[in-house]
């Protein structure tokens, strides 16, 4: 950006309390016409409360929303929409079941009472061919990927006229060949076709990379504003946790006399749509070492996982336990202390309408001390249990009784990581976990990931994340068309070679 | 407390207005709105007479409004507690039947079993279908309501016929001495006590036990349930018995309190009203109370209206139908309420 432009956003001074919690206190944040601004905290920092308020999702308590030097009574998502302010939420909030069409068309915020279809389709399609991405348009939202998802998301607030662009996290989702796509994509918009966006996101990189300017926000509060060539990212994370990072690298202990504890054989698995997506994965995970599983999206990463966690049943192969056919039922998940950190953790693992503390609770509500007499739950206990948990993982919630949907992304993960590592384990499995965590938390996985390992657990690591699988991984394989192609360690990989495994070729 | 004080606004408002919409459907039928509406209350809580009318009818109410609530936890919706209530009735009026002349106690302990068992059953087999093959419960649960219907006819006009019987086919009766007596000198059987009871227990069910908590799990993301390693599909099938057997048990109350044979009476409509009791309460067992004693009332006022202004018989159901749409219409609304919001220190 050359020449500085005008504020075409202003949300001043904005103030939210959720009860006893304070989110947003006296935050101000200005973003100029046709630049791309980003807005940086760690989890819970109030970045995603901020945008829902300018977006009328939430009602500020104090403080004011200015849209071109108007002040707007924006009360709901809806009046935003119309003054051509739309947003893309932390969570797709797509319609899975429809095509990609039905999903944009039906978002409009004025809908006529009877959809002419036809008349529809051919304007959509005409108005898509100006758009960044293209996307087949009669596809069912199931059959896309992530990466594809966000952008119809994008898109559909594109075509609908919009102005401003809010961006909750649209990369943590996507590797990082796609988030340079789409944030590339968006970047140029904004100078052609003078579209504004704020970007929440928790990589510097594309900080550094796609943004003109950057608002940091610690809990709750207000740190600062600067354009992105005058910051560098290790500034920008002392901004966001309030001293100098000191980095602990990862300890790795050589383990003594590995055994196999997690052995998957011959192993195939169908789809939701019925298509095959495992085609016989033999595995084998040893106590005291990380196995790193490799891949783009879409492999067979998501139904192994979910075989593994009891979601869905395979359609032939063994996996076998401690020598022991494992079936995920719960008594065999307590005796050989077996525990997962899937993906997506609210829509995996959690109830959202229940409490942090019952979501706590659900390896153990029905063990003693939490179930007592055969049965009766010891709220008591298990009240007691989640405020010490609370503590010792530092999630960020009003307070035990918080739905755990209220939490902000990184601690609604944080809940998870606490249900899954707080007690001993034997066999971990996990998925992504990383998606949407900011860099303080990132390294605080990394570290339990690997101090689980030294403790002698095995540890299966599905990532789409490479760095992340090169850094922890003591063995690596990569899974592609639901096979696994390759097999080599972190310290002989050539990432020219995994590539081309990746790729399918 | 905003969610507390949405569950009861939200109903009450529903309910204002549906006799909102009644009283122009009185209105256009030529009768004095004020009038009707007092008469409806008069009919059903106005004398210790009405009271009592109310209760018995609010009995079942409470037990067939079970078996849609406590699946509806698990996440399951299930309207079949009218099939299940008429097969519960079924089955106790045959065990009635055929162990007359044994001890009483033994013949209503040995009924109330039978109700139990076979109501639950039928639910059961909804959950059944559900889980293994993927059946939709609530159109499997609807049929079943018609196959229910279907035996009773069969039975009653052929097998069990009683010849005595001339203008409502009916089955044999019980006999006297196995009916189920009144709670001291009024006309409230003793159904109300079972009904009562089972909501009390089964709320406590759900809120103290792992039990009711593996159900809220499940209820609430199924996903999160299996990654724990519940037997999902055994705990769904286990509710949908519970269910089943309430629903069964106020068949074998309707029987042995009320009828004291097997005849069409059965399926008066108190498994479809459940429903909506169920619907109201928001499938909270204890909220179930006051909710059939309110939905009782609106029945039994209905022969005070045919009595005093010639409406006809089928006028409550009109009311009722009302509530029904107008209280699933206002499920749209919770959470949307800005004055519900969390908006400074009372989230
Ligand atoms: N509806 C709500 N009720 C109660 N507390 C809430 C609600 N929404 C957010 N919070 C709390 O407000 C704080 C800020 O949450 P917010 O979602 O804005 O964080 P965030 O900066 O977007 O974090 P993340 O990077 O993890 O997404 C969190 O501590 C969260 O628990
Ligand atoms: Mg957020």
């Amino acid at each position: 950006m050359n020449t500085v432009s005008p504020y075409v956003l202003e949300a001043i001074n904005i103030s939210k309390r959720f009860g006893e919690l304070i989110a947003l206190d006296n935050v101000t944040l200005k973003l100029r016409a046709a630049s791309v601004h980003a807005l940086l905290g760690e989890n819970g920092a109030g970045k995603s409360t901020l945008v829902k308020c300018i977006m009328g999702y939430y009602q500020p308590d104090v403080g004011e929303v200015l849209f071109g030097d108007r002040q707007q009574a924006i009360t709901q998502p809806h009046d935003a929409l119309l003054l051509g302010i739309g947003m893309v939420y932390q969570h797709f909030t797509l319609i899975p079941n429809m095509s990609v069409a039905e999903n944009i068309i039906l978002s409009r915020p004025r809908l006529p009472l009877i959809i002419h279809w036809r008349k529809e389709m051919a304007e959509l399609k005409r108005r898509m061919q100006g758009m960044p991405f293209q996307i087949p348009l009669d596809a069912p939202i199931t059959s896309l990927s992530a990466g594809e998802k966000q952008k119809v998301e994008i898109i559909k607030q594109l075509l609908l006229n919009t102005k401003v662009l809010i961006l909750d996290e649209p990369t943590s989702v996507l590797t990082p060949t796609e988030a340079d796509e789409v944030l590339g994509k968006i970047q140029t918009m904004s100078r052609e076709q003078h579209l504004s966006v704020l970007i929440i996101t928790h990589k510097f990189r594309e900080v550094m990379n796609f943004a003109d300017e950057v608002t940091v926000l610690r809990k709750g509060r207000y740190v600062g504003s600067a354009r992105v060539d005058q910051v560098s990212p290790p500034i920008l994370a002392a901004m966001m946790v309030g001293h100098e990072i000191i980095n602990t690298p990862l300890q790795r202990i050589p383990t003594t006399n590995p055994r196999p504890l997690l052995k998957i054989a011959d192993l195939k698995v169908t789809d939701d749509a019925g298509v095959t997506a495992l085609t016989g994965l033999s595995l084998s995970v040893n106590s005291g070492e990380i196995v790193g599983i490799a891949g783009v999206s879409g492999n067979g990463q998501r139904e192994l996982m979910q075989v593994m966690a009891g979601q869905r049943a395979a359609h032939s192969g063994s996996i076998t336990v401690n020598a022991e056919a494992y079936t995920a039922s719960r008594a065999q998940m307590r005796r050989h202390k077996f525990h997962c950190l899937p993906e997506e953790p609210l829509r995996n693992a959690c109830v959202a309408s229940m409490s942090v503390a019952d979501n706590l609770a659900f390896r153990r509500f029905d063990r003693p001390p939490f179930a007592v007499h055969n049965g009766l739950l010891n709220r008591k206990a298990i009240t007691q249990r989640a405020k010490e948990l609370i503590h010792r993982f530092a999630i960020k919630t009003p307070g035990p009784s918080t739905p755990v949907g209220n939490l902000s992304g990184g601690n609604v993960q944080r809940t998870v990581l606490a249900r899954e590592l707080a007690d001993e384990v034997d066999v971990l499995l996990v998925a992504n976990p990383c998606f949407g965590l900011d860099f303080g938390a990132v390294a605080d996985i990394h570290q339990q990931i690997m101090a689980a390992r030294n403790r002698g657990t095995a540890v299966l690591l599905i990532s789409e994340d490479l760095d992340e699988i090169l850094e922890l991984s003591d063995r690596l394989l990569v899974i592609s068309n639901g096979k696994l192609v390759h097999e080599t360690t972190p310290e002989h990989a050539e990432l020219t070679t995994i590539g081309k495994f990746m790729a399918g070729h | 407390m905003h969610n507390f004080m949405e569950s009861i606004a939200i109903p009450t408002a529903a309910l204002v207005f549906s006799l909102l919409i009644f009283s122009g459907f009185v209105a256009f039928s030529g009768n004095n709105v004020l009038e009707v509406l007092a008469a409806i209350y008069q009919g059903a809580f106005g004398s210790w007479f009405s009271w009592q009318n109310t209760l018995v009818r609010a009995a079942p109410l409470m037990l067939t409004a079970l078996c849609t609530a406590l699946p509806a936890r698990s996440g399951l919706i299930i309207i079949g507690g009218e099939g299940a209530m008429v097969v519960g009735g079924l089955c106790a009026t045959l065990t009635g039947i055929s162990l007359n002349g044994l001890p009483p106690f033994f013949v209503i302990s040995s009924m109330a079993c039978s109700g139990v068992l076979s109501g639950g059953a039928w639910i059961a087999a909804v959950g059944a279908l559900k889980h293994y093959r993927n059946v939709n419960e609530t159109i499997s649960s609807l049929l079943l309501n018609y196959i229910a219907i279907a035996i009773l006819n069969f039975l009653i006009l052929g097998l069990l016929r009683d010849p005595a019987t001339l203008n409502k086919p009916s089955s044999f009766p019980i006999g006297d001495a196995n009916m189920l007596g009144t709670i001291g000198t009024t006309s409230i059987h003793a159904g109300l006590i079972f009904g009562l009871v089972v909501c009390g227990l089964l709320w406590f069910v759900i809120r103290r036990t792992t039990f009711g908590f593996s159900i809220d799990m499940i209820g609430g993301n199924i996903r999160a349930a299996q990654i724990s390693g519940l037997a999902v599909g055994k705990l769904i099938i286990i509710t949908c018995f519970l269910g089943g057997a309430a629903a069964g048990l106020a068949g074998m109350i309707e029987i042995a309190a009320v009828h004291g044979r097997a005849n069409t009476s059965l399926n008066a409509g108190y498994g479809y009203a459940g429903i909506l009791v169920a619907f109201i309460a928001r499938y909270n067992p204890l909220a179930i109370i006051p909710v059939a004693i309110l939905l009782g009332g609106i029945r039994a006022s209905s022969g005070l209206l045919q009595r005093s202004f010639d409406l006809p018989d089928a006028t409550t159901l009109v009311l009722q139908g009302i509530i029904f749409i107008v209280i699933l219409a206002s499920g749209a609304v919770y959470g949307r309420l800005n004055w519900f919001k969390p908006k400074g220190d009372s989230p």
